[in-house]
């Protein structure tokens, strides 16, 4: 083996590691971080491991500061994103109990979410709390939109509006969902 | 026909109800399009000329920046309508309302990506924990329990009371009146023009006796016994007592001014440095 290639061997290892192991309360790695380990061509490591994860059904995905994408980030950008480690391919219904989830509470996740798309990414908590409460019990109401918040779905401002956070951001499509629902058809009532 | 005096108060009134409804529209999301901005404007130039003092220029630039902010919104609002991400909220609102919560999930699945993060221990980790373990001082040395100090029951004066700052010597219209008094003489030996700068009058030894004072001059004004004159341009602040208490009726709109007592003032104030 190469040199180089021994080199890149071992910064592959050191990312899969930084990655995959939860160091911080949340998940991933910022870009600096990275850097700081793997050296300035971090990007290129990352590159290679996502590649390799193909195989895994598993990505490397980059989440921007700035809400939306950026199509040729710097590497100030790059510097302040996150990186995480997320599922390339579909879950079943099955599979999304194990990642610990119960069919009411993603429900109303996936629910919350496509609400605050549709109110171009701002909705007051009290009307997403209305629309849940149609399905899920009301005393789960406040809980399940707390956990939301507390696992980084969704963050809350002083004046009670939800809006989408960082986790939203790395792990849903936005697009695809609301694409999904709208050509989901309903069965007459 | 109106005097200029009930013109600018209407004017006044008018400017802070369209600030009010903008500031409504930016904090609670709603449709940026519920503002006429051109008949904002009109009312906005038509009332220009009357303005004089500043505070009144600054409420016109500030309805003007508020109005901005709703344009600003209202084109945020077309862009987002242009983009493929745009869907109507009450079409998507029906279709969440009419799908069951297991239709949902499945098509949340084809959208979801969720992270992959694992919790493991290492033998390293193991082997850390061991040594902090080994070095760790035993519970019942750390916190030693400490007998309970007996303590036998007891009369306590008025005077202990006092002392301990549980009652206090003297009622609190007593101490205002006190300190209405104390306003009074100082104003008569500083100064000749019936009033005195503010920071001049609640300014003490200590920062703790300053808060005490700002406390009571702000009731000694609250109650009537004083009142503040403010120069907004020289960014200066007056109290002024009053030879009588004067009896606030309902119809003046009575006005909250907010002083902030920092410490940094405070020590600017006893270097002699504040205005």
């Amino acid at each position: 083996m190469s040199k180089r290639k021994a080199q890149y061997a071992s910064k592959l290892k050191r990312a899969t590691h930084m990655l995959f192991y939860k160091k911080h309360m949340k998940p991933g790695v910022k870009g600096w971080e990275l850097r700081k380990t793997l050296g300035s061509d971090y990007p290129k490591v990352l590159k290679i491991l996502d590649d390799y994860l193909k195989a895994l059904d598993l990505q490397v995905k980059t989440v921007f500061e700035e809400e939306k994408e950026i199509e040729k980030p710097t590497l100030e950008h790059l510097d302040k994103a996150r990186f995480l480690i997320t599922l390339r391919g579909d879950l079943t219904p099955k599979e999304a109990k194990m990642v610990g989830w119960r069919i009411d509470d993603l429900a109303g996740l996936a629910v919350t979410i496509a609400y605050v798309i549709s109110k171009k990414g701002q909705a007051p908590r009290k009307d997403v709390e209305e629309l849940l409460r149609e399905k899920l019990p009301g005393w789960k109401v406040g809980i399940n939109i707390d956990r939301y918040v507390r696992y980084g779905y969704l963050t809350q401002d002083e004046y009670g509006q939800l809006y989408l956070d960082w986790r939203t951001r790395a792990e849903v499509d936005q697009k695809a969902l609301i694409d999904l629902l709208l050509r989901t058809e309903t069965k007459p009532a | 026909m109106q005097s200029k005096r009930e013109r600018e108060k209407n004017g006044r009134e008018k400017l802070q109800r369209i600030i009010g409804t903008c500031k409504s529209v930016e904090e609670r999301a709603l449709d940026p399009f519920l503002i006429d901005i051109n008949e904002n404007i009109s009312t906005v130039r038509e009332l220009f000329p009357e303005w004089n003092i500043p505070e009144d220029l600054c409420l016109d630039a500030e309805t003007i920046h508020r109005l901005a902010s709703v344009i600003k919104l209202q084109s945020e609002w077309v862009k987002h309508r242009s983009t493929t991400l745009y869907t109507d909220p009450f079409l998507l609102e029906e279709k969440l309302t009419r799908l069951p919560k297991e239709e949902i999930v499945k098509t949340f699945m084809q959208a979801w990506r969720p992270t992959v993060e694992l919790e493991q221990i290492s033998l390293h980790s193991l082997s850390e924990a061991t040594g902090y373990w080994e070095s760790l001082v035993p519970l019942n040395e750390r916190w030693k329990e400490m007998p309970p100090e007996e303590v036998g029951a007891g009369s306590a004066t008025r005077e202990e009371l006092i002392k301990q700052r549980i009652l206090r010597d003297r009622t609190f219209s007593e101490e205002l009146e006190s300190f209405w008094q104390e306003l009074k003489n100082k104003v008569s030996e500083k100064s000749e023009d019936g009033k005195i700068h503010y920071w001049d009058f609640v300014g003490a030894e200590t920062y703790e006796e300053t808060i005490q004072r700002a406390f009571m001059t702000s009731f000694l004004i609250t109650y009537g016994y004083a009142t503040l004159e403010i120069h907004p341009l020289e960014e200066e602040t007056f109290v002024k007592p009053y030879e009588r208490p004067v009896v606030k009726t309902g119809k003046t709109q009575l006005v909250s001014i907010p002083i902030a007592i920092t410490a940094d003032e405070w020590a600017r104030w006893k270097k002699g440095e504040s205005k």
